[in-house]
């Protein structure tokens, strides 16, 4: 189960990169989404997965060993929170640059960075 | 093993996040009523710099505090532990997000204030704070999106299309950086087991080292983004001049720097073992970025884009002293971290007040003000000298330091010569000299020079107007008290070298930090 999941979060990993390669913006927002997602596979997996024992310890009793560890779980959780705050974000700002700016293409996005400027001033 | 309930003064250490993040609610639910959001925040943030002030002290007197959170036992349950770096890191950060708030009631648009930029600033405040106080490494990344937020509100607050297009570059490339943070803590939590800091001093050493040597390595690239050291640093200059000058100078002196500060917690303090195999690679970067930045610096015309690349050479000096581990290295960080938060802002700051007198952003089109008004021209210079680390100012004591270590290591005086460090030593001279030359140049065309580029550089420039009384008050007040900060702290060397030593040993030999977490 593990190595399965660890080639699945290569697999992630490997279609996050092609699309953040990409020069249309909401390529690259569907890549860091699926980033975010690589992250917590590996996450998952750092946590032992496991069908065999419940992460639930009745009072008195100790945890056996090669149970599940619930607080990768947990973080996970945390990170799929913040991750979608994020990509709601920038999902509107996307939206919100393509309406004033009228580009979704990055080599476009050049109104901070103009090209071509003129030389640095020579005199001092 | 700590066992009993934590004392009410303990609690100076979790209120500088908490009062934030609470003035930032009130301030929402207060939304229509605009007159008291400036004082409510001023409020807050002063009450932030008691705190942190109060939190110095007590380092100072009793070495690291620590408070576990939750009524979970170190290390399950959250630690948040300050020694004298966080510490005095957070109180410079409350005290620039005050003055910052000053400057901004000069600055910033009617709208942008009803939009709520003080709930902004002070959430901003709450992830920085959180940052440099956290005692564990999950926290540390909340704390960084609390920071990433609260930073995309500010820099997109005003919607005009050029900050649009910053923020996406912003906003895309740092939300990168934290997604590998993230990789990396899964991949730390998966190695030895546990993410509080103190405890993993502990068991990092007894994990796979090669193993825990990639997860530096991409500690490193996370925080290297974040702090925007040389080859991860493009969305620096491309984002930090949209936003209004306030903006800029707030992000100017505290995200970077929150950045460099996780260098140095991360990789010196808790994962040595890792920094050491990296150490090349460390080096490399550090004199890249020290070299290159103020080259940048030099061929900017746009005045905050070039102040920018300053911001970035001083990151390499950071890098200098994680490279250069040693008590007089790492201390050297530590004071150079302290002083760019200074400088920079006030650098940004007296940027916003050249631009309103010029009404101009790129320094073609600037020049004569140094006859029209003085006051602007000296702050600017002073703050570029202490940029550049000219003697009198704050800034030649932590180069002078990083100089010395990075001789001490290069071997020079015995013959055991290590090039890297003899490099590194060079390159933080060469830094000085460039970044002279930097400041020199957009001195002389915002100030020296009689009018703008063109053929009308000779008569006096006719685009120029003077300050309003209120911009007096409000924009060059705070700008001055920044740089008679730099210039003040700059006269007690034996002060900052004693603060430098302290800090630099507690990083170094983490004992202490590790009792007062209660972990044994």
């Amino acid at each position: 189960m593990d190595y399965a999941i660890a080639a699945l979060a290569g697999v992630f990993f490997a279609g996050s990169v092609y699309l953040l390669l990409s020069r249309a913006l909401i390529r690259m927002l569907l890549g860091l989404s699926l980033l975010g997602n690589a992250v917590n596979l590996v996450i998952f997996v750092g946590g032992r997965l496991t069908r065999a024992v419940p992460p639930i310890v009745p009072a008195g009793e100790v945890m056996p060993l090669g149970g599940a560890n619930p607080l990768p779980q947990a973080l996970i959780l945390t990170a799929i929170v913040i991750g979608f705050a994020m990509f709601s974000f920038l999902l509107v700002l996307s939206y919100r640059a393509y309406l004033s700016l009228e580009a979704d293409d990055t080599n476009r996005l050049r109104l901070a960075e103009p090209e071509g400027g003129p030389q640095p001033p020579l005199s001092y | 093993m700590i066992d009993f309930p934590t004392y009410p003064s303990a609690w100076t250490i979790i209120l500088p996040v908490l009062l934030p993040l609470l003035g930032a609610a009130v301030l929402q639910l207060l939304r229509q009523a605009r007159e008291f959001h400036l004082p409510l925040a001023l409020l807050t943030v002063g009450a932030v710099v008691l705190c942190d002030l109060l939190l110095v002290l007590q380092v100072l007197a009793a070495g690291p505090v620590s408070m576990t959170m939750g009524g979970w036992l170190p290390p399950f349950g959250i630690s948040f532990t300050a020694d004298l770096m966080g510490a005095a890191f957070a109180l410079v950060a409350a005290v620039i997000a005050l003055l910052v708030l000053i400057y901004m009631e000069m600055d910033a648009d009617r709208s942008i204030k009803g939009d709520g930029i003080y709930s902004f600033v002070l959430l901003l405040l709450a992830g920085v704070s959180g940052s440099f106080l956290t005692g564990d490494l999950f926290n540390l990344y909340v704390w960084f999106e609390v920071m990433l937020i609260a930073s995309f509100g500010l820099m997109v607050l005003g919607g005009r299309p050029i900050q649009l297009d910053g923020t996406i570059k912003y906003g895309f490339l740092n939300f990168l950086a934290t997604t590998f943070l993230l990789l990396s803590l899964g991949l730390i939590y998966g190695l030895t087991g546990t993410l509080n800091m103190a405890d993993l001093m502990a068991k990092a050493p007894s994990a796979n080292p090669a193993a825990m040597a990639s997860v530096g390595a991409i500690l490193l690239l996370a925080f290297g983004m974040k702090a925007a050291a040389f080859p991860v640093n493009a969305w620096l200059p491309a984002s930090y001049h949209t936003p209004n000058a306030a903006v800029s100078a707030l992000m100017a002196g505290l995200l970077t720097k929150v950045g460099a500060y996780a260098l140095l917690r991360s990789l010196v303090a808790i994962l040595p073992a890792s920094r050491d195999v990296l150490e090349p690679v460390i080096m490399l970067v550090a004199i890249a970025t020290l070299v290159l930045a103020p080259l940048g610096a030099i061929a900017e015309t746009n005045l905050r884009r070039a102040l920018g690349f300053v911001v970035i050479g001083g990151i390499g000096a950071v890098m200098a002293g994680i490279a250069l581990p040693s008590v007089v290295g790492v201390g050297g960080s530590v004071l150079y971290i302290l002083n760019a938060m200074l400088t920079m802002t006030g650098l940004y700051l007296v940027a916003g007040l050249i631009e309103k007198l010029t009404g101009a952003r790129d320094t073609r089109d600037m020049g004569g003000l140094y006859a029209a008004t003085s006051l602007p021209s000296i702050l600017f210079l002073t703050l570029m000298l202490a940029a550049a680390g000219v003697p009198p100012m704050l800034g030649f004591w932590p180069k002078l330091l990083l100089l010395e270590a990075g001789l001490d290591a290069s071997g020079l005086a015995t013959g055991n010569i290590n090039p890297g460090a003899a490099l590194l030593a060079l390159a933080l001279l060469l830094n000085a000299l460039l970044t002279l030359f930097a400041g020199a140049r957009l001195w002389s065309h915002i100030f020296w020079r009689a009018g703008p580029d063109g053929e009308k550089a000779d008569t006096p420039h006719e685009g120029l107007r003077p300050l309003a009384r209120r911009e007096v008050w409000l924009g060059l007040a705070p700008s001055a008290v920044l740089t008679a900060m730099v210039v003040g702290a700059a006269l007690w060397p034996d002060l900052l070298f004693g603060l430098a030593q302290t800090a630099a040993r507690d990083i170094l030999n983490p004992q202490l930090y590790v009792e007062a977490v209660g972990l044994p």
